[in-house]
């Protein structure tokens, strides 16, 4: 346990430690104030029944950080430790593979949800404006939160388990990036299939990631997307596990 | 026994796609040794030195460290053993003390022996007045130190460096090799090095490793005593080039000589003696029994290359 935490501790740390941390939280800020521009924007020429942040959530922004943010925080979880040698000592160090694993994944969750952050100041603002304490209650914003962590969770751990393959830094961003994008592009393909009866549409949206955690946005939490995401991750964990126990294999 | 032998390999060999980098060898370390593994690039001392980290698995082959298993026991073979990878690879971003902190703590030292432990080795390895400096901006040698200091801090039984001293200046090698000698009054040290002058200095036995095999495991006395068979002496003389040669020719103890014309009206004599005999007494006693002038008598050091040459030459006549 004590070597968990230190290891999250540590590589928690280094994001707060380089260019790259910072980057990444201002290029979130950034699509989040956007998209609240645009969202308010939309919302004065006429006025919407549903809560804020399922708004937010429909918006293609949300998307965005998440296929953006998600691979230049996991790139160097392992990449960059194989890259400088430090895996090495890391590993010659009386720890077990699975708290390594879990250490990287819990740091890389944690920024991601610092990333997010922000996004309850936006929610609030909107609140103070509209006068209209309905259009989002705490369940809405608390779904909306679990379904960032879950999401989150699978694609940092799909992240882990890219940057857990290679050396290169970039290679595993473009990884995660081509993983996630797999992950999302039927819920982008759903959109554009207006009708709702198509069979087309059912299966994407079947397959649809973020569109499972819809819900999530309005604060109905369905426990079928909650399985479908932990599950998931648990097997991109699993996986990573496996990437990085491989060095150990005869 | 294995009270007695910190590390004990028995015919470890480790293939990399289908390369054997280290076939089949054998050696043990004992408790309080500083043991040199020396080698040119490519000899297998850096794998040999994963695989006693348990960074590595063997393809085959037992090694025991303590009298532990390093693959079935790894955990509590790490607990044992300081690290230093080759290259010292290190945080760069985060300040000496901190960087020495967390490895403590990740070594599962508690909150206030880690903090005394840093306390300790940063004394040891001299980075007290560095300890807020942050990594990446120090020199290599004290970069090096706080290798040495991450291997140490946990205080391992054992201590493996994989070339403490590649890449740093002669005043830095000295000091780390001054360090490391230190250190062999409380732990067993491993120490890899492709130079034959540092396993001399800082080990009490050098094992010798040459395209994933050990050539020799000996004391340095006694690898040099083996190497002062086909030594050479240099003496240069002020004499005739007639008189040397006849003297040459008629001593049993000179296997083969040449005379060769040197500056102003001296000679340079390269001798070689019979059986490794030290000539030297005996070269000094004749040139002041001639009256003639000696400048110089030097009994030629042999490099790496040349105990390379001499340990694999058995092999080789008898492949020929």
């Amino acid at each position: 346990m004590q070597a968990y935490l230190t290891l999250t501790r540590r590589d928690l740390g280094a994001y707060f430690l380089s260019l790259t941390g910072y980057l990444v939280l201002a290029a979130a800020m950034f699509l989040l104030g956007l998209s609240f521009v645009d969202l308010l924007e939309g919302l004065r020429k006429e006025p919407e029944r549903s809560p804020v942040t399922e708004l937010f959530f429909n918006k293609g922004y949300f998307r965005s950080i998440l296929l953006l943010t998600t691979p230049a925080i996991t790139m160097r979880l392992f990449a960059l430790e194989k890259f400088s040698g430090t895996f090495e000592t890391l590993m010659t160090a009386p720890v077990s593979d699975l708290q390594v694993v879990l250490a990287k994944f819990t740091a890389g969750l944690v920024f991601y949800l610092v990333m997010w952050l922000p996004l309850l100041g936006c929610i609030y603002l909107v609140r103070y404006y509209s006068n209209d304490p309905a259009a989002l209650d705490v369940g809405a914003v608390g779904g909306t939160f679990l379904g960032i962590t879950l999401l989150g969770g699978l694609f940092i751990s799909l992240g882990c388990c890219a940057s857990a393959l290679t050396r290169s830094q970039t290679a595993a961003a473009v990884l995660t990036l081509a993983f996630a994008l797999a992950l999302v592009l039927p819920s982008v393909l759903a959109d554009l299939i207006q009708t709702q009866t198509a069979w087309q549409a059912k299966v994407l949206a079947c397959l649809a990631l973020p569109l499972q955690a819809q819900d999530f946005t309005r604060g109905v939490v369905d426990t079928r997307p909650v399985v479908l995401l932990l599950t998931l991750t648990f097997f991109f964990l699993f996986l990573t596990l496996r990437v990085v126990e491989s060095r150990g294999w005869k | 026994m294995s009270d007695e032998l910190m590390i004990e390999v028995a015919n470890l060999t480790k293939r990399y796609a289908g390369q054997a980098a280290v076939s089949n060898i054998s050696f043990s370390v004992r408790r309080g040794e500083i043991v040199g593994l020396l080698g040119p690039n490519g000899a297998g001392k850096s794998t040999t030195l994963r695989i006693l980290a348990c960074y590595l698995p063997a393809t085959s082959g037992t090694v025991r460290v303590a009298g532990l298993d390093v693959y079935e026991r790894s955990d509590e073979v790490r607990r044992r053993i300081g690290y230093m990878p080759e290259n010292n690879p290190l945080h760069h971003d985060m300040r000496v003390r901190e960087y020495l902190k967390f490895r403590g703590r990740l070594k599962g030292l508690s909150r206030k022996r880690c903090r005394e432990r840093v306390d300790v080795v940063m004394e040891q390895c001299g980075l007290s007045e560095v300890s807020r400096r942050i990594i990446g901006h120090l020199s290599k040698g004290y970069r090096q130190r706080v290798g040495l200091a991450d291997a140490l801090v946990h205080e391992p039984e054992l201590l493996i460096l994989d070339e403490p001293t590649i890449g740093l200046d002669p005043n830095q090698i000295r000091s780390v090799r001054q360090l490391i000698k230190g250190l062999g009054a409380a732990h067993t040290v491993v120490v890899s090095t492709h130079l034959l002058p540092e396993a001399e200095m800082t080990c009490n036995r050098m094992v010798i490793m040459y395209e994933g095999k050990i050539l020799a495991a000996d004391t340095p006395e006694n690898l040099q005593r083996l190497m002062s068979s086909t030594s050479q002496i240099v003496a240069e003389i002020a004499a005739p080039a007639e008189a040397l040669k006849a003297c040459w020719t008629q001593m049993p103890e000179i296997e083969g000589f040449d005379v060769s014309p040197a500056e102003g009206e001296y000679f340079r004599c390269a001798l070689t003696p019979r059986n490794g005999m030290d000539l030297r007494p005996w070269i000094f006693a004749l040139v002041r029994e001639n009256g003639w002038v000696l400048r110089e008598l030097t009994r030629n050091r042999h490099s790496l290359e040349d105990i390379y040459v001499q340990v694999t030459k058995p092999e080789e006549e008898e492949e020929g």
